[in-house]
């Protein structure tokens, strides 16, 4: 019972979602992350903030709520994850200052807090496996989904280094094909699509940390509701005897 | 045991009494709920002006919780909204409750005016009451569109910046107008702010008072049915219409069945897919304003872009507006330009039955072209089916005419 | 329709759907009256102050705020310890009998944890003033030193209880708090680590 009317919900949001992420051109390959998946999440906590909290905030989210919702102690928590933080009930803030990130990037590192809601899990998956080999740039990379970003290819030493293949088609439009490894980081292929899967998952949980209270609430609306629906029709037969 | 009853229900009717003498509290609920008699053959298209009313009490409820913790100024708005989704207890659920039911609002009331297409209660003695109506919906637009803008995403500011633009297509003060209604050469902090105090204030106070008028004047007259036929012709020897059941508690037990299914669609939305896939919520509302950057696609919430499509269907600014402007007021007209000597679908000819699916079809379709990048094949599509929305009303007084009815019954059809 | 088989279903109905709905209304009414309740930021902002005392000479006090309430550190010297039993007789509440106006720890003549060190809430408990603090003795003789509260005359002794014949009807509050090390308070928590 409980299941079906997820099940419809799901279904039904479903149809809605093609094609309404319309920011990016881009083909993305679907993330496949599970945002129920609390390990994964925990990875994602720890990926999250030893590779991208230096530069970038995500500063509408509190410690003590990541370790309530992924089932971290105190202690853990302090020693995992906080490192720039004193405090549990403190926010995500970048170890870098914002100007200073502002001088070296050209603007400062985009907040996290709601990234993946506003572009979407596969982007930011995408974004994070995106980067490529590009002398023009100073940064030295490109990324696939954001074009002339300015920010480095800071995973390289777990993804390693790879380019882009293009192609022309008859228009002479220039398309992207795929990617090459050129150099070898400390990670396989698979293992480097989980460290991303795992972050984007972490991304798309905090973008709305009540994702799975308001989901387990509805559920016991639903069931309340069709136990009312149930006696409000045998009530409105009731009355409805009279009118004939 | 009885006889404390009695006593009892004596004290009760003192108090009702000396009240009644000071307030018309038993007459107004006897001319409003117990013995205001409306038809038994209600469809469940009837439903949606009770659940319209059932809208506006949860946006109110839930707009007076939000405003307790939501700050109008460009600094704050953004981080205040996504403190309310997070930091204040359960500020999620009320939040959500509050942007499903902003798109529910129009659902319903699309729904509801649909309704009185199709059984012509527009039509004499109802005018009014459409009037009114027409006059609640413009209402909702602006307040739908004055709540857009608070919680200053990319979505919202740049919304806000296409739509206050088009009233620089007025001729000769377009631009002052433009400016007046910022309050700004752009839009900015004092813009926020004084939306703000439209959308929780202003709006709301006209949207009640328009609503308690639109009430006052349908029970004055009565509601019509799914048969067009008037109920108070047909009179019992108790003077109580013979086709027409009280609403308390015949229709009451009745629109609670239909609230309840209600309920469950819209918990649907709000608890499993609170953003509708983008339509309910857009996503790049989720980046906050950016006066430096367009997002890449825009338009406006969808309840808005049927007569966007209209907007953007015209190649000129100027006559774009007019055009626009004259789809959002057009169904003003219907009752003096539907010209059918009946009411309802049911005894209507095949042009009107045509007629109105073609209407639907075109006003669905505009919908979805609003949404669509305004690019080759969509402007084409969305100039053809503006050309029909307009045709629906323009020719309705002379297909309406020729169009062949069928006898409309003395009485209402009621299938016990 | 009126056989009375229908009439009891009829009755059972309608208070059931009352009931029911009833019922649902109170539901939803709970996450709005919660959401009045301080937010995960007011909580944030109402954490435990750290108060830094090695430098407090004896005699001395500082004010502090937590949670938006005035809370006074005071040092007291032998001197001052030695005046509190003076004053009892003309105290309401000497033995602080009163229970929610001090943690279980500061049921005592110096109403501390460590009798040098007293910590209480600047907020006269008559109506809210932050009472003045007048340490010397007299020039009145009933006057042994103490606060005293400027809005409304009501005094209260070197341990912050309530003289007899005054507004105010309790004792001065002590907020929870611990030596988190021997020269820092922590003020808004007494177990519990940091």
């Amino acid at each position: 019972m409980v299941k079906s009317i997820r099940l419809a919900t799901a279904f039904g949001a479903l149809l809605l979602t093609c094609g309404v992420y319309a920011a990016t051109s881009v083909e993305l390959e679907p993330a496949g992350n599970d945002p129920d998946n609390i390990n994964s999440l925990q990875r994602g906590a720890r990926n999250f903030m030893n590779y991208c909290a230096g530069c970038h905030s995500a500063k509408y989210v509190r410690f003590n709520t990541l370790g309530r919702d992924l089932e971290l102690s105190e202690d853990q928590l302090i020693e995992n994850l906080m490192f720039n933080a004193e405090k549990t009930f403190e926010t995500i803030q970048a170890t870098m200052p914002l100007d200073q990130a502002a001088r070296w990037f050209g603007q400062p590192p985009p907040d996290m807090s709601l990234m993946a809601r506003a572009r979407g899990t596969d982007y930011v998956y995408n974004f994070l496996k995106g980067f490529y080999l590009d002398p023009e740039s100073p940064t030295g990379v490109d990324n696939r989904v954001l074009e002339g970003t300015s920010m480095p290819h800071v995973l390289w030493e777990l993804q390693g280094f790879q380019t882009a293949v293009f192609a022309t088609d008859e228009n002479g439009v220039s398309h992207f094909e795929h990617f090459e490894q050129a150099t070898t980081g400390s990670m396989s292929t698979e293992e480097f699509d989980e460290f991303a899967r795992d972050t984007a998952n972490f991304l798309e949980y905090i973008s709305e940390p009540v994702r799975s209270t308001r989901r387990v609430l509805g559920t016991w609306v639903m069931i309340y509701l069709l136990f009312f629906l149930v006696i409000a029709i045998m009530l409105k037969k009731q009355i409805w005897k009279d009118v004939t | 045991m009885a006889r404390i009853e009695s006593e009892v229900g004596t004290r009760g009717s003192a108090i009702m009494k000396w009240i009644d003498d000071r307030f018309p509290f038993t007459e107004t609920m006897k001319y409003h709920v117990t013995e205001y008699y409306a038809s038994k053959n209600f469809n469940w298209w009837y439903i949606f002006g009770v659940l319209a009313m059932v809208v506006l009490v949860m946006q109110l409820v839930t707009g007076i919780f939000l405003t307790m913790n939501y700050k109008p100024s460009a600094v704050e708005a953004f981080a205040s909204v996504e403190y309310i989704m997070r930091d204040v207890e359960w500020g999620w659920l009320i939040r959500y409750m509050h942007s499903t039911g902003a798109s529910f609002f129009f659902i319903v009331v699309y729904l509801h005016m649909f309704r009185a297409m199709l059984y012509g209660s527009y039509q004499k003695p109802r005018e009014l009451i459409w009037l009114i109506g027409m006059l609640i919906f413009f209402v909702l637009m602006a307040e739908g569109f004055a709540g857009y803008l608070l919680p200053w995403g990319q979505m919202s500011y740049w919304g806000a910046q296409v739509i206050i633009s088009l009233f620089g297509a007025v001729p000769f003060v377009g631009e002052a107008l433009v400016e007046w209604i910022r309050g700004d050469y752009a839009i900015s902090d004092i813009t926020l702010n004084r939306f703000f105090a439209f959308h929780v204030i202003l709006l709301p106070l006209i949207l009640v008072a328009l609503i308690f008028l639109h009430i006052v004047a349908l029970h004055h007259v009565g509601s019509n049915n799914p048969d067009g036929v008037d109920i108070k012709k047909n009179k019992g020897p108790d003077g109580v219409p013979l086709d027409g059941v009280a609403f308390h508690p015949y229709h009451t037990t009745k629109d609670l069945v239909g609230i309840i299914v209600f309920l469950m669609i819209f918990s649907g939305v709000v608890f499993f897919a609170p953003d509708m896939g983008g339509y309910f919520l857009e996503h790049a509302n989720f980046e906050p304003a950016n006066m430096m950057a367009t997002p890449e696609h825009i338009a406006p919430v969808w309840y808005y872009t049927p007569y966007y499509a209209i907007l953007r269907a015209v190649p000129d600014k100027f006559w774009g507006f007019v055009l626009f402007a004259l789809s959002v007021v057009l169904p003003v007209f219907l009752p003096w330009l539907d010209r059918s000597r009946v009411k309802s679908i049911r005894y209507r000819g095949w042009i009107y039955k045509m007629a109105l699916s073609v209407f639907v079809v075109s006003f669905v379709t505009l919908g979805w072209l609003g949404l669509q990048p305004a690019e080759g094949t969509y402007v084409m599509l969305a100039r053809i089916f503006s050309v029909l929305y307009f045709a629906f009303f323009l020719l309705m007084p002379y297909y309406t005419t020729i169009d062949k009815t069928k006898p409309v019954p003395d009485r209402v059809v009621y299938h016990g | 329709m009126t056989d009375d088989v229908d009439r009891n279903r009829r009755h059972f109905l309608t208070v059931a759907t009352a009931v029911t709905g009833g019922a649902g209304v109170v539901a939803v009414a709970i996450p709005f009256l919660a959401s009045l309740k301080p937010s995960a930021r007011a909580q944030a902002l109402g954490a435990p102050v750290e108060v830094p005392i090695g430098s407090l000479e004896p005699g001395e006090m500082v004010r502090v705020m937590w949670r938006g309430r005035l809370v006074y550190v005071l040092r007291r010297d032998e001197e001052m310890l030695s005046r509190l039993p003076e004053s009892k007789d003309l105290l309401r509440d000497p033995d602080s009998a009163v229970v929610e106006q001090q943690p279980e720890f500061a049921v005592n003549e110096h109403r501390s944890l460590k009798p040098e060190y007293l910590v209480i809430e600047g907020s006269c408990t008559h109506l809210g003033c932050a009472p003045l603090a007048e340490f010397e003795v007299g020039p009145a003789d009933d006057w042994f030193g103490g606060f005293f509260c400027p809005c409304h005359g009501s005094r209260f002794d070197l341990s912050g209880r309530v003289y007899k014949g005054v507004p105010a009807p309790t004792n001065l509050r002590v907020p929870p708090y611990r030596f988190i090390r021997e020269d820092v308070i922590m003020i808004g928590s007494d177990a519990g680590a940091a």
